[in-house]
């Protein structure tokens, strides 16, 4: 099969008018007649589901969470970026558009990425007429702060706590709909296979997380805005809940997954403590605005952070990235954290470096500081027991989002007609690495403004048939769902599943974590199918399947991690080059930064399911770079 | 440390439930309350037994999921806190814990730990937004909104809906989740043509959805993780009686 990634053609500028002209429409009258389903209700899902409802469309939203406003978009903190250029200081589109390809290591498509800078400031229009709160000045105008990666304040935010503030008003946006009866929520429900009849998306088969129950729902068409994937780590800033699942049986079901090497791991977080550790937490970029990370210029220094004096401390990034100092993107920062880390500098346990409030806290006093972050500095307290308005944080980078996804055209329709994925759940716009409170902006412009123009395409090709669970497809679903389920029960093994994703986020992280290299990535391809096999031999679920039981939707979500961990570490390998977040340590430049390999692998990596003992076929898009050169990526 | 746990065990909502002991030993205290119990999970496992069942997802305060009573407190002893940030540090040697779910009428327990909460969403649904659709908006700026009034906005917005509120109350009161939302959109310019509206029809919905009324006690503003004030319970309260003139001058729509 060949990628035809629907990409218009023409200037830059013009192309998503164009295409737009060229979509086909479906009278109001009509749009009752076909539904959709749209399994996720985070920023991408909810305000999919929201619009479509508002055109007329009928939808049925689900989340395995018991309210769609907990979906996991909520925890982001730092802000959304947009070109509106309010504070003056030289943004643009093209500008947004530019340091977002150079942020993602020129692995992105360019049309996907302007479309997305184009848009960037109908969102915040959107979300401001809702009510969000962002932060404004005394007059009442929108406050903007600086993001890794870029060198103008174009970050729009409600505190700390800005991806919840957009959640919410994408979720009372749906609310209204549900009133209005457009929608149907179906909370506690988990999507564990899609139906496909006649080569096309029709339906779902989702498990209730309640009674047990496996459901069909059928449709004109299936959005995914699942999410993503840094939970096959185990340890991540994810959500417990966050899955591979419905992504992964999609793959299953004939859509190809585009770059799964493409992880980010994020530098601030609140470093590991112990074994039995659940998750890692985030402390947003926004930190990094003010705060100043360095290390003791003596390694293993055993002084306490406030008796090493000023000369004897390596603000490493200042020092390495002059030109953008702490606000380095993500990748670069993260790994230059690990670098200084491994060669014995690291603090506390030796996995942790300091970032400082101290001169901020001098220049513009404790409530300035309070007032921006203080948020933030209550949770490191609660968590680590340590004031860091007194002392410096510590931390150190954990995996915190994924820029792979399925694979998706410029409609965001996937390899199967039907088929829509939205958000971080599909691979399209963030390339090997995403900037900063990009991700936001990303799951909104798919779902209230690309989305609902091109499934209406879509839909209007189709017509609006019939929508009845009676196919034979949708029998061999639950069936074949209901038999997994099953065989996780039936093993009555001695481990439980949270020792298996250890093991599991052991290897990934060792091996396919923020530096990869041919062997190491050999060695978790050789691991992982013996993990798997003495999880299918070993695993206790407890509990039956026709009950509430949070051990089987562990066992299952972990299931699927197994299979796509392999995958991962394949596409790894395959990627014989370093890239943004993926760092193959044979191919750096003498000072330590990624080393692209344009002639070889400028292109998209998406993989085909060929069966569970045949290995995926490899399928490349080739970037073509029309707009603007490729380059060696600096920021120093 | 060893601690001594009392958990609350309801196979559904029709089983009678019980609370049941169990022995947690050997916890770190760097641990969070939520680790401590997936600890306790592990070994009933392994021992064949049933697991506890609790809602928890984002562990770091924010989603709103968890929700457990610990000893009599919703969310815990720690304030300002939710379950998932609660750490065993604030816990000594030797501690009896009791562990419960939610409590309230518009609250029914599922299993064990988790109760369905569906009742605060049907609140929203019935008018906690502001009736705007895509697109057709104008620039944000072009909608003022003076620094204070977004303070106070976002201050009454940083509700999580974990109904540790209506847990608190002795009444089972929602009222301080539907003020918060009402504080939230009438303090902004936006929320202010819709503001009398959305007041009467989601204190009606409160009514309709078992929660009880308030009753001035504020253990809803003490248990709150997040620190809402009961003023903006004093604010719903100005917003609902501004609508009494209005609705005693118009006709029913």
């Amino acid at each position: 099969m060949i990628l035809d990634n629907q990409c218009p053609s023409g200037p830059l500028a013009d192309q998503w008018d164009n295409h737009r002209r060229n979509l086909l429409l479906i009278n109001p009258d009509n749009k009752r007649k076909y539904t959709v389903l749209v399994v996720g209700t985070g920023l991408a899902g909810a305000s999919a589901a929201a619009t479509l409802a508002e055109l007329g469309y009928k939808v049925e939203a689900f989340c395995y969470q018991d309210s769609p406003r907990r979906a996991h978009s909520i925890a982001a903190q730092g802000g959304i970026n947009a070109a509106k250029n309010y504070p003056n200081d030289g943004d643009s589109i093209y500008r947004l558009f530019f340091d977002t390809i150079k942020g993602g290591d020129f692995r992105a498509r360019e049309s996907n990425v302007y479309r997305l800078a184009q848009i960037s400031n109908g969102i915040i229009d959107q979300c401001v007429a809702q009510g969000v709160p962002f932060a404004r000045d005394y007059a009442g105008y929108l406050q903007n702060r600086s993001f890794g990666g870029s060198q103008v304040s174009r970050t729009f935010f409600a505190r700390g706590q800005t991806g919840q503030q957009l959640l919410l008003g994408a979720y009372q946006a749906l609310s209204r709909q549900i009133r209005a009866g457009k929608i149907r929520v179906h909370t506690r429900r988990e999507m564990l296979d899609l139906v496909v009849v006649a080569g096309r998306a029709r339906g779902i088969t989702a498990r209730n997380l309640v009674s047990g129950e496996l459901e069909s729902y059928a449709a004109n068409a299936v959005v995914l805005a699942t999410g993503g994937y840094a939970n096959v780590y185990n340890l991540s800033t994810n959500a417990l809940g966050s899955n591979v699942t419905a992504a992964w049986r999609a793959y299953k079901r004939g859509a190809y997954f585009a770059n799964p090497c493409f992880t980010q791991i994020h530098p601030t977080c609140i470093p590991v403590s112990g074994n039995l550790q659940s998750k890692l937490t985030l402390l947003s970029e926004s930190l990094r605005n003010d705060g100043r990370i360095w290390v003791p210029r003596n390694r293993r220094d055993p002084r306490s952070p406030e008796q090493i004096p000023e000369a004897e401390r390596d603000y490493f990034l200042e020092r390495r990235y002059p030109g953008y100092g702490n606000l380095a993107p993500r990748d670069i920062a993260s790994r230059a954290v690990k670098q200084i880390c491994d060669a014995g500098f690291g603090v506390g346990n030796g996995q942790g470096v300091y970032l400082d409030f101290t001169d901020a806290i001098q220049n513009l006093g404790t409530e300035t500081i309070r007032s921006r972050y203080g948020n933030l500095f209550d949770m490191y307290l609660r968590i680590t027991g340590e004031d860091a308005y007194r002392r410096p944080m510590r931390i150190f980078p954990a995996p915190h989002y994924s820029m792979g996804g399925l694979w998706v055209d410029y409609n965001l329709q996937s390899t199967v007609p039907g088929l829509f994925v939205l958000g971080e759940a599909n691979f399209s716009d963030h390339g090997a690495n995403r900037l900063g409170a990009s991700a936001l902006m990303q799951g909104l412009a798919d779902g209230y403004f690309i989305l609902p123009y091109t499934i209406t395409d879509y839909l209007a090709g189709t017509g609006p048939g019939r929508n009845a669970v009676t196919d034979d497809a949708f029998d061999q679903s639950r069936t074949a769902t209901e038999e997994c389920l099953q065989q996780l029960l039936a093993v009555r093994g001695d481990k439980t599943v949270d020792e298996f994703h250890r093991q599991l986020g052991h290897i990934l992280w060792n091996n396919v974590g923020m530096a990869r290299s041919e062997e190491s990535l050999q060695r978790a391809l050789q691991q992982i199918p013996p993990l798997r096999e003495e999880f299918w031999n070993r695993v206790r679920v407890p509990g039956r399947s026709d009950d509430f039981n949070q051990e089987l939707e562990k066992a299952g979500r972990l299931a699927d991690y197994l299979e796509f961990g392999e995958l991962l570490a394949r596409d790894a390998l395959n990627r014989n080059e370093s890239c943004g977040g993926h760092f193959r340590v044979e191919h750096q430049t003498e000072d330590g930064e990624a080393l692209r390999d344009d002639a070889n692998y400028n292109y998209v990596a998406a993989w085909e399911y060929r069966g569970d003992q045949t290995p995926p076929r490899l399928h490349k898009e080739t970037l073509r770079f029309d707009s603007i050169e490729t380059a060696v990526r600096s920021y120093k | 440390m060893n601690l001594t746990l009392h958990v609350w065990r309801q196979k559904g909502p029709e089983d009678r439930g019980r609370l049941e002991r169990y022995a947690a030993r050997n916890i770190d205290p760097e641990l969070s309350f939520l680790e401590m119990l997936d600890q306790l999970n592990g070994e009933l496992i392994r021992e064949g037994r049933e697991p506890i069942v609790f809602d928890h997802d984002c562990r770091e305060g924010i989603c709103g999921a968890c929700s457990q009573v610990i000893n009599g407190e919703a969310h815990g002893p720690q304030a300002e806190t939710t379950v998932c940030q609660l750490y065993m540090r604030q816990f000594q040697d030797g501690d009896e814990i009791y562990v419960e779910p939610w409590r309230a009428r518009a609250f029914p327990v599922i299993k064990d730990l988790v109760v369905d909460r569906s009742a605060l969403d049907r609140l929203i649904e019935a008018g906690g937004y502001i009736s705007v659709g895509t697109g057709g908006v104008p620039d944000a700026n072009a909608i003022l909104v003076p620094g204070e009034a977004a303070e106070t906005a976002m201050d009454a917005a940083e509700c999580i809906g974990c109904g540790a509120c209506v847990a608190a109350c002795p009444n089972g009161s929602a009222m301080l989740f539907v003020a918060a939302k009402i504080a939230h959109l009438a303090s902004l310019p936006q929320g202010r043509p819709e503001a009398s509206r959305r007041v009467c029809s989601m204190t009606d919905a409160m009514g309709r959805e078992g929660f009880g009324n308030c009753s001035n006690h504020y253990e809803c503003e003490a248990a709150c993780p997040k620190g809402i004030s009961v003023k903006f319970i004093a604010q719903l309260n100005r917003e609902y009686l501004k609508t009494l003139p209005k609705a005693a001058t118009s006709k029913a729509p």
